[in-house]
């Protein structure tokens, strides 16, 4: 149902498949309101996550995803160091696809091995992230989460504040953002901004968009990725690009805060925000995101195996 | 092709009427009733047939959506548009179900349909409304209340169309020209 057998990137999508995928959700969302959080639809099928780097919450998402729609899940680690690029990837894959999977997802520090692997299996193949790269279902999650709140797409004002050397989530929501008609300001440093984003529209510090944005998007400061020494100090990302009360209480009223999780608290956000309460908390929307994340894969299984 | 009217809008109306009453007579009231349409068709037929049954009974009665996408026999077999909302804002334990839809063919649709609404909560009873029985049945199904029989071939296609849906109320038999 969607155009492409595979989902690997946003560039390939095209936007009947975005809005197809947008108007299915709210269907799936129903389902984890249930009290019997499970339907048939997917039984007999099996899906196999195939995660050679860390991950909570996209691994743990595409797990409930498959099992609330009855499909079998197999979910596979592993460390990312002991796996020598290409070889052992294409290895590990004969050995899957002799088990006869329906679907790979695949998470990978490199750049590219979701294609490189789409092209040596006939199984679709969901990218779950490549290296720096693409995460093409977090961009569509934030997308869906954007249209619950807004409804619309066109003309939002949109900041993406933070690391976006090696942000793979950065990337992908830039293009599905740019194809949607939204008005994207980056918000870095010099040295956090890789050379093919000069063309964008760019800030360097929170400061100059905060009262002038519906979507604040606080990227994750990588530390992981962090063997790079690209930044002074914390409490020099703290005031330049940190999200406090004080900016908080700054924000347009009706405009939302986004996090791709895990939130590094008291570098991209205070505890204080993160913790805030009363009307102020209406404008985190970073709980929402995981909630409808779920939803939006499991939109996205069903319209591949469906 | 060849169209055919086979109900006008005043047919409709008596027919959706005629239900009403006949659900009434055999529930004994409308005490323990809910009504559920099926995408989409089946939503506005359950709708007006719950507005009947209120005005006479003089109460309110309540109405859900249910969309049987995820209870399809033919996954990952027929290419199918995308799934319609379902929204069951009561409980249906207990309770005699009002399932509605606009044509009964294959019976395919109303099997998903009684999945779909055990996954719920187990009902006292199921009783299936249609407005159209074209006849040409795969599973073991029939229908309690039913607006008109129409024997059809099978490469003729019935449109039912709906104000709610599509502006005008309309039943028409398309017979595809070989």
């Amino acid at each position: 149902m969607l155009s492409k057998k595979s989902l690997l990137d946003i560039e390939s999508l095209d936007l009947e498949d975005i809005k197809l995928i947008l108007s299915n959700t709210d269907s799936f969302l129903e389902i984890s309101k249930r009290e019997v959080k499970k339907v048939p639809t997917l039984r007999g099928k099996t899906v196999f996550n195939l995660f050679f780097e860390v991950s909570t919450r996209t691994k743990t998402s595409f797990e409930i995803a498959a099992k609330r729609l009855s499909a079998d899940i197999i979910n596979f680690s592993a460390a990312n160091s002991s796996i020598k690029k290409g070889e052992s990837v294409v290895d590990t894959l004969k050995t899957i696809l002799s088990m006869k999977v329906d679907l790979i997802v695949i998470r990978h520090s490199d750049s590219g091995t979701a294609r490189m692997i789409d092209g040596f299996v006939n199984v679709p193949v969901i990218n779950a992230g490549d290296g720096k790269h693409q995460h093409p279902t977090q961009a569509l999650l934030d997308l869906y989460t954007i249209k619950k709140r807004f409804g619309d797409f066109k003309g939002l004002k949109v900041a993406i504040v933070g690391d976006f050397i090696d942000s793979r989530v950065a990337r992908s929501d830039i293009s599905l953002f740019e194809k949607m008609g939204m008005d994207i300001t980056i918000v870095s440093p010099a040295m956090f901004l890789p050379e093919d984003f000069s063309e964008l529209k760019v800030r360097y510090q929170i400061d100059d968009v905060i009262e002038d944005c519906d979507i604040l998007y606080m990227l994750r400061m990588q530390f992981e990725r962090q063997d790079r020494k690209f930044y002074p100090s914390i409490m020099e990302y703290k005031r330049f690009l940190g999200l406090d009360m004080g900016r908080l209480k700054r924000m347009r009223p009706g405009s939302i805060v986004m996090h791709p999780g895990p939130v590094n608290r008291g570098v991209e956000i205070s505890d204080e925000v993160m913790d805030v309460g009363g009307k102020l908390a209406e404008r985190i929307v970073i709980e929402e995101q995981v909630t409808y994340g779920l939803a939006v894969r499991m939109a996205i299984l069903y319209l591949i195996l469906g | 092709m060849e169209k055919t009217q086979i109900l006008s809008e005043n047919d409709i109306d008596r027919v959706v009427k005629r239900i009403s009453h006949e659900i009434l007579e055999r529930n004994k009231g409308s005490e323990s009733l809910v009504f559920i349409g099926v995408q989409k068709r089946g939503i506005p037929l359950a709708n007006r047939i719950a507005e009947n049954i209120g005005k006479f009974e003089g109460t309110s009665l309540k109405t859900g959506k249910l969309d049987i996408a995820f209870y399809r026999d033919d996954i990952g077999k027929n290419i199918k548009p995308g799934v319609r909302i379902t929204d069951i804002p009561f409980d249906i334990e207990g309770k005699n179900v009002i399932l509605v839809d606009d044509v009964l063919y294959t019976g395919r649709t109303v099997r998903a349909a009684l999945d779909a609404l055990i996954d719920f909560g187990r009902p006292r009873s199921i009783q299936l409304v249609v407005l159209i029985d074209r006849g040409h049945r795969e599973l073991p199904v029939r229908a309690d209340y039913v607006g008109k029989n129409l024997p059809t071939s099978r490469s003729e296609a019935v449109e039912v169309r709906l104000k709610e849906t599509d502006g005008v109320d309309s039943v028409t038999l398309v017979k595809k020209k070989e």
